[in-house]
């Protein structure tokens, strides 16, 4: 494979250049997507972000995951992210004006203080080590020996990862998933036959289709042929003049005479 | 000593019977009171019996004992319940016992009207056998027990118809003040068993004579102030008076022949300490004859008949208490007056007693006058006491008071002239308000109106009383012929150690004296209270109004210890209230104060919750670099 | 030069994207400074993995592009979801927990 044959923990002035112009950048555009109004401008800004890392990955022989980089994050992660900003709003900007109280001192703070201990403490770890280099590890190359990585030792985590983009897709599908709440005329009347019995397919009667009295102390049927308790005058039934309401209701016998 | 087995029965027979006509309630009240009258008679049957075979014992084993059981042992806290009759303890044995049959015979018709008398006669063999538990304990624990059995019985007593709250606050009085005695006994006690090791009498006398200066001292000085306590003596005197609410059969018996009398009996019984420490007992004396004046002045200016009385039984207590601090013979003169005061003390109340049944329970001797046509037997063994208790010869206080005056004056120096003059002046006044009560209500003319009709009490009233104006009559006679009270208790008050001190004057000089003061008093009370006794009692010198108040003992123990009492109270309330409970609620209050500021953190923004959570990781981090380091 | 210069890199960007998860409001712009994170820490797998010389830092890269990937895809959905029953993407909307 062709290597691009950099040499481990060098100062050698390539890389040296690479990193000293290209991190700055990096840098400042991190800063700029946390300051810029527009969402859009953001989402650009971290897209030269990740290109700079994966420039950073190919520089530190990590050939593959540069390019996957560059293809899976910036190419399908940051669409993903316009494509869903140009669904929400593309012209929406925030406004800068931060309304939790301390909010953006506290944030600076614990920025600085957690930047501080990070460098502290992994500068520490690493600084008086020497870089090993990945000469050896890529000596057939760097694909076949993260494949070799892949299959051999971390086998499990890979196939659990499959699933989990499987289960991610579903998740996806099921939350964007929308019902409709407005049916077709055609979906409303094949609804209509789909229910339990035929019977309901005309739906309920309307008020008066089985009313047989006009008088006033008779009870008014509701769509299912029994009473409705309303229909009669409080005073009468204060009175005692109100009459059994039984015999008026429909029986399914009347209804099937009906 | 002998050992007896019969001596408990003295106080087990008042007691089971006081206990039994108090559980059997209602149903005994038909035969009550006849009950606890036969047991009360046989108890005096049964001190008799002990009388006589004491007497037909000699020396060392006419003191009697009995050892009922171990009461308490701890460590080397040992005390027994054991019951020690000698020579002291008979005399108030049969003083008790006699004194208290007769009151009962006459609490049968002066309470006959009352609903309930079974109670009355229940607490009246309470206190008998309390009493005789305090004069036969064998130790001062045992004296202890009795001696709180009579406070508690003196209670119930005073306080008999507690439906009025006066006299249940005169009981709740009398009970605090002897409780204050109480506190000087068990200081008395407790020192008595650092410095010795034992609290009985035997152990105390024993290690007496080689304990320190000091706490002999103290130990004196507690069992006087016990003493002042019960038998209420200055500064403990208050609640006589008032005690007087109680029914008069109580009176009688309780606050003045025996109750009262109990600090005599503890300051005889304790002579090893008194002789052993001459500041004691020049305390005992100043105390006695504060006291005897204190009463002697106040009773002159008394119109309640009992109240009066009380005051007289002040005084004549001040004398036996002077009596005790004369040294070892005056242990047994101060004996001989109490005996003999029982008598007439307890006559001339059951008397008063009489003439208040008589005048429809009217206690003012200003609306009596002239009661001695109609009561005669009343007047004859009230005077009878009268006479015996200004000492006219040849009745019972002659003998008894003459005997302390003048072993007051041998007690030599300027001491022997303030105490002998100071009993002088005591008889003297003593006979002013004695003849004053005497001729306010039996002589004169009358000064009741129609409604009252005062007559004769029923013979079950005046028999007992008459029994006991014989005593009046003839008991110092008896007691003193041939020193044979002296001779009788020398054993136990080592009277023969005595030196035979010197005489400042002839018995019959002061004799002669002491005649001479009580006919003068006598004599200006009868020119002022003779005729034309005004029924409104009048506004009255300084010196009278003074007197009325009773010498402002109330406003002093008012002023002294219940206001600061109370402030102490009060402050101590609002320290428990603001400091303590203040403490207790700043803690909820910061607790509160803590949530609330705590409680702005949930703003409901995410982003805040996500500030916090990189705080958490910062605080993560910085203690693994810390760890690190 | 110093091969810990990719470190501090990474702290700087993670914290960067630290700050900006605390201090923006819209939904998609957090969500992106999560994805900076994500790349500071992949930066820091990788320099790792140069250091000492095995793949392990690399493989464990990809594994967190992996999982990075399916989070956005859930993460929008359910941003979209928010903003078609509210019409609104920020994440100050929800704040009914509050005291």
């Amino acid at each position: 494979m062709f290597n691009m044959s950099l040499q481990v923990g060098s100062t050698h002035t390539p890389e040296a250049v690479l990193f000293w112009v290209l991190a700055p950048m990096a840098v400042l555009a991190a800063l700029g997507m946390l300051l810029v109004k527009k969402a859009v401008h953001s989402a650009l800004l971290l897209a030269w972000v990740m290109i700079t890392l994966a420039i950073f990955y190919i520089a530190q022989d990590a050939l593959f995951l540069g390019i996957v980089q560059v293809v899976v994050y910036t190419g399908a992660v940051m669409m993903l992210f316009l494509f869903i900003l140009m669904l929400v709003g593309v012209d929406s900007s925030d406004s800068l004006v931060e309304n939790i109280k301390g909010q953006r001192a506290a944030s600076i703070l614990a920025a600085i203080g957690f930047g501080g201990l990070l460098i502290s403490l992994i500068g520490r770890a690493v600084s008086h080590t020497d870089a090993v280099g990945l000469a050896t590890a890529n000596a057939d190359g760097n694909v076949q020996g993260i494949a070799q990585q892949l299959f051999t030792q971390y086998v499990w985590a890979f196939e659990v990862i499959s699933a989990l983009l499987i289960v991610a897709a579903l998740g996806a599908m099921v939350l964007a998933h929308s019902e409709r709440k407005h049916l077709s005329q055609r979906q409303l009347s094949v609804n209509r036959f789909r229910q339990s019995s035929l019977a309901d397919t005309a739906g309920l009667p309307a008020s008066g289709v089985y009313a047989r009295h006009n008088a006033v102390d008779v009870p008014a049927l509701l769509p299912d042929g029994s009473a409705a308790p309303t229909s009669i005058s409080a005073t009468l039934e204060a009175r005692g003049d109100i009459i059994a309401t039984a015999p008026f209701e429909l029986t399914s016998q009347e209804e099937e005479e009906n | 000593m002998t050992t007896r087995t019969d001596l408990v029965f003295l106080i087990a027979l008042p007691l089971f019977s006081s206990a039994f006509l108090l559980l059997l309630g209602k149903i005994a009240n038909k035969w009550g009171h006849l009950f606890a009258t036969a047991i009360s008679a046989s108890t005096f049957g049964i001190g008799l019996y002990e009388f006589f075979a004491m007497r037909s014992r000699s020396g060392d084993a006419r003191s009697a004992t009995q050892h009922l059981f171990e009461w308490i042992s701890v460590g080397t806290f040992k005390v027994d319940a054991s019951l020690l009759l000698d020579q002291l303890s008979i005399c108030f044995v049969l003083l008790i016992t006699g004194v208290g049959t007769l009151i009962h015979i006459y609490s049968i018709a002066y309470m006959s009207h009352d609903v309930d008398r079974r109670r009355f006669f229940a607490y009246l063999n309470l206190f008998v056998a309390a009493m005789l538990l305090l004069v036969l304990g064998d130790s001062y624990l045992n004296l202890y027990v009795g001696w709180e059995g009579v406070g508690l019985a003196s209670y119930l007593l005073i306080g008999f118809w507690n439906q009025k709250p006066a006299y249940a606050t005169a009981a709740k009085k009398a009970f605090v003040a002897n409780r204050v005695g109480d506190v000087g006994l068990s200081l008395a006690i407790m020192i008595a068993f650092a410095q010795f090791g034992s609290v009985t009498f035997a152990g105390v006398k024993a290690g007496a004579p080689s304990a320190s200066p000091a706490a002999l001292t103290a130990i004196g000085a507690m069992l006087l102030l016990a003493a002042a306590g019960k038998s209420a003596q200055f500064p403990l005197q208050s609640w006589l008076g008032d005690a007087m609410a109680g029914p008069t059969p109580v009176s009688a018996l309780i606050h003045a022949a025996t109750m009262v009398t109990a600090g005599v009996y503890l300051i005889t019984r304790s002579n090893f300490i008194f002789d052993a420490s001459s500041t004691a007992r020049l305390l005992v004396v100043i105390v006695g004859a504060i006291t005897l004046l204190f009463g002697a002045i106040v009773g002159t200016a008394k119109d309640d008949i009992k109240k009066a009385l009380a005051a007289s039984t002040m005084s004549q207590i001040g004398y036996m208490i002077l009596a005790t601090g004369l040294g070892p013979v005056g242990y047994a003169f101060a004996i001989m007056h109490l005996l003999t005061h029982g008598f007439f003390k307890a006559s001339m109340f059951l008397g008063a007693g009489s003439v208040m049944h008589g005048m429809d329970d009217e206690v003012n001797m200003r609306r009596y006058g002239g009661l001695g046509k109609v009561m005669p037997i009343t007047a004859l063994t009230f005077g009878l006491g009268y006479l015996a208790i200004i000492g006219v010869p040849p009745f019972a206080g002659f003998y008894s008071k003459d005997k302390i005056i003048e072993t007051a004056f041998n007690a030599g120096g300027t001491r022997g002239i303030l105490l002998g003059g100071a009993a002088l002046l005591g008889a003297a006044i003593t006979a002013f308000y004695m003849t004053r009560v005497f001729v306010l209500t039996f002589m004169g003319s009358k000064r009741w109106d129609d409604k009252a009709h005062p007559h004769e009490s029923p013979s079950l009233m005046w028999i007992p009383m008459v029994l006991l104006s014989v005593g009046s009559v003839a008991s110092g006679f008896l007691l003193s012929k041939g020193s044979a009270l002296v001779h009788w208790l020398a054993p136990v008050v080592n009277a023969g150690n005595a030196e035979g001190g010197k005489e400042l004057m002839r018995p019959v000089v002061v004799s002669e004296l002491a005649l001479g003061v009580v006919i003068l008093g006598v004599f200006t009370a009868i020119v002022k209270y003779g005729r034309n006794v005004p029924v409104e009692a009048p506004t009255g010198s300084v010196l009278t109004r003074f007197a009325r108040r009773d010498l402002g003992q109330d406003d002093l123990n008012h002023n002294l210890l219940v206001l600061p009492g109370q402030a102490i109270t009060r402050t101590l309330v609002a320290t428990d209230f603001g400091f303590i409970d203040g403490i207790v609620r700043a803690v909820g209050w910061t607790l509160a104060y803590i949530s609330t500021s705590l409680k702005k953190i949930q703003n409901g923004y995410v982003r805040s919750y996500a500030l916090l959570m990189t705080a958490g990781a910062i605080a993560l981090l910085a203690t693994i670099w810390l760890v690190t380091l | 030069m110093d091969i810990s210069n990719y470190i501090y890199l990474s702290a700087i960007l993670f914290v960067i994207g630290a700050v900006g998860v605390v201090v923006r409001r819209n939904a998609i712009v957090v969500f992106m400074c999560v994805e900076l994170m994500l790349n500071a820490a992949n930066l820091a797998f990788v320099t790792f993995s140069r250091i000492n010389g095995n793949l392990g830092g690399q493989i464990a890269s990809f594994f967190t592009m992996v999982v990075a990937a399916c989070e956005v895809v859930v993460g929008l959905a359910i941003i979209v979801t928010m903003y078609r029953s509210r019409r609104s993407a920020s994440v100050d909307d929800a704040s009914l927990l509050k005291r």
